[in-house]
């Protein structure tokens, strides 16, 4: 399976990502934010860490570069699309994901790992997953508080369109167990057709037990099935 | 000689020039924490009539133009395109 990740000028979660995807195979390739053309892939990463300062907005500036225009493209013509936290930011900005990503709601950088419960298993990104399985994950973010718009967010519940919700170690999703204020704890989302995922916690932090464990390794597998 | 020639498009373009500012605010449904965490530290001071804070976004932008319609449009375009995201804020255009 051929994978791009793309690399903005502040990302740092693209070698991690890289990572990731070779331990499972992937043929990956990583493509400047300059360039105009993709290679052929099945996976586009947008990954983690900053893009241009996040002036303005985060992920603002990111969603009006050279190479998003070919993601775009890419996505809408079918291609699998993973934006990890900056890049699920970025995909917002984009459109390409509705609804978008505010500060945390306690104005604090939130650098923790937390457990998140799968909600939907049944797509190309978690089918390696259980329903309602608990993973401990990683979040590291400022702008992670999910907001959208009422309609949207009964579009998002009724067609099963979150990905992952916070929860605690009970799976409990409540008040207490959501990090940022995020609606309805999400913690990720898939678009209509769920070819893309944007996800605010860190998978390619997971696929090691060495350094933390290996939660996230199923969502790169997932897309191997 | 060099000082002279840059001058002159300078003045040329002071005749054409159009300015207008551009406030984004969060949504009144959005939750806004700064302004919020402001609003306390202001009552916290003293200011025990406020009400309520909400924190935004100010631009100055210049346009070399002087149709004020056709400016303003593309002003309120920059808006919609980049400065502000109609999901969570709303902008105002004003011109000064």
């Amino acid at each position: 399976m051929n994978s791009s990740v793309i690399v903005f000028p502040g990302s740092n979660c693209d070698r991690d990502i890289a990572v990731a995807l070779e331990k499972l195979q992937f043929k990956n390739k990583m493509i400047w934010h300059k360039e105009t053309k993709l290679p052929k892939s099945d996976l586009i990463v947008v990954p983690g860490g900053f893009s241009y300062g996040d002036y303005l907005r985060s992920g603002a500036i990111a969603g009006k570069s050279l190479i998003i225009n070919e993601v775009i493209k890419a996505a809408n013509e079918g291609c699998l699309v993973l934006g990890i936290c900056n890049g699920f930011q970025i995909l917002t900005e984009t459109g390409l994901l509705r609804g978008a990503l505010l500060r945390n709601k306690n104005l604090k950088f939130i650098n923790k790992d937390i457990n998140i419960k799968v909600i939907n298993n049944d797509t190309k990104f978690s089918n390696k997953y259980k329903k309602n399985q608990i993973l401990r994950i990683n979040i590291a973010h400022n702008e992670g508080n999910y907001f959208t718009n009422p309609d949207h967010l009964k579009e998002l519940t009724n067609e099963n369109l979150i990905a992952f919700k916070y929860c605690n170690k009970n799976g409990d999703v409540n008040k207490d167990s959501n990090p940022n204020g995020s609606l309805e704890n999400i913690a990720g989302i898939f678009n209509s057709k769920k070819n893309i995922l944007g996800m605010m916690p860190h998978p390619e932090r997971m696929v090691d037990n060495l350094i933390s464990n290996t939660d996230g390794i199923n969502l790169f597998s997932s897309l191997l099935n | 000689m060099r000082l002279i020639s840059a001058k002159q498009p300078r003045l040329s373009l002071r005749k054409n020039k159009l300015k207008f500012s551009v406030t984004v605010t969060l949504k009144k449904d959005v939750l806004d924490p700064q302004g919020k965490v402001v609003q306390n530290t202001l009552q916290n001071l003293g200011m025990d009539n406020l009400k309520s804070i909400r924190q935004g976004k100010y631009f100055e932008i210049e346009l070399n133009d002087n149709d004020q319609n056709k400016a303003e449009k593309k002003v309120n375009d920059m808006c919609k395109k980049l400065l502000a995201n109609l999901i969570i804020e709303d902008y105002k255009v004003t011109k000064i």
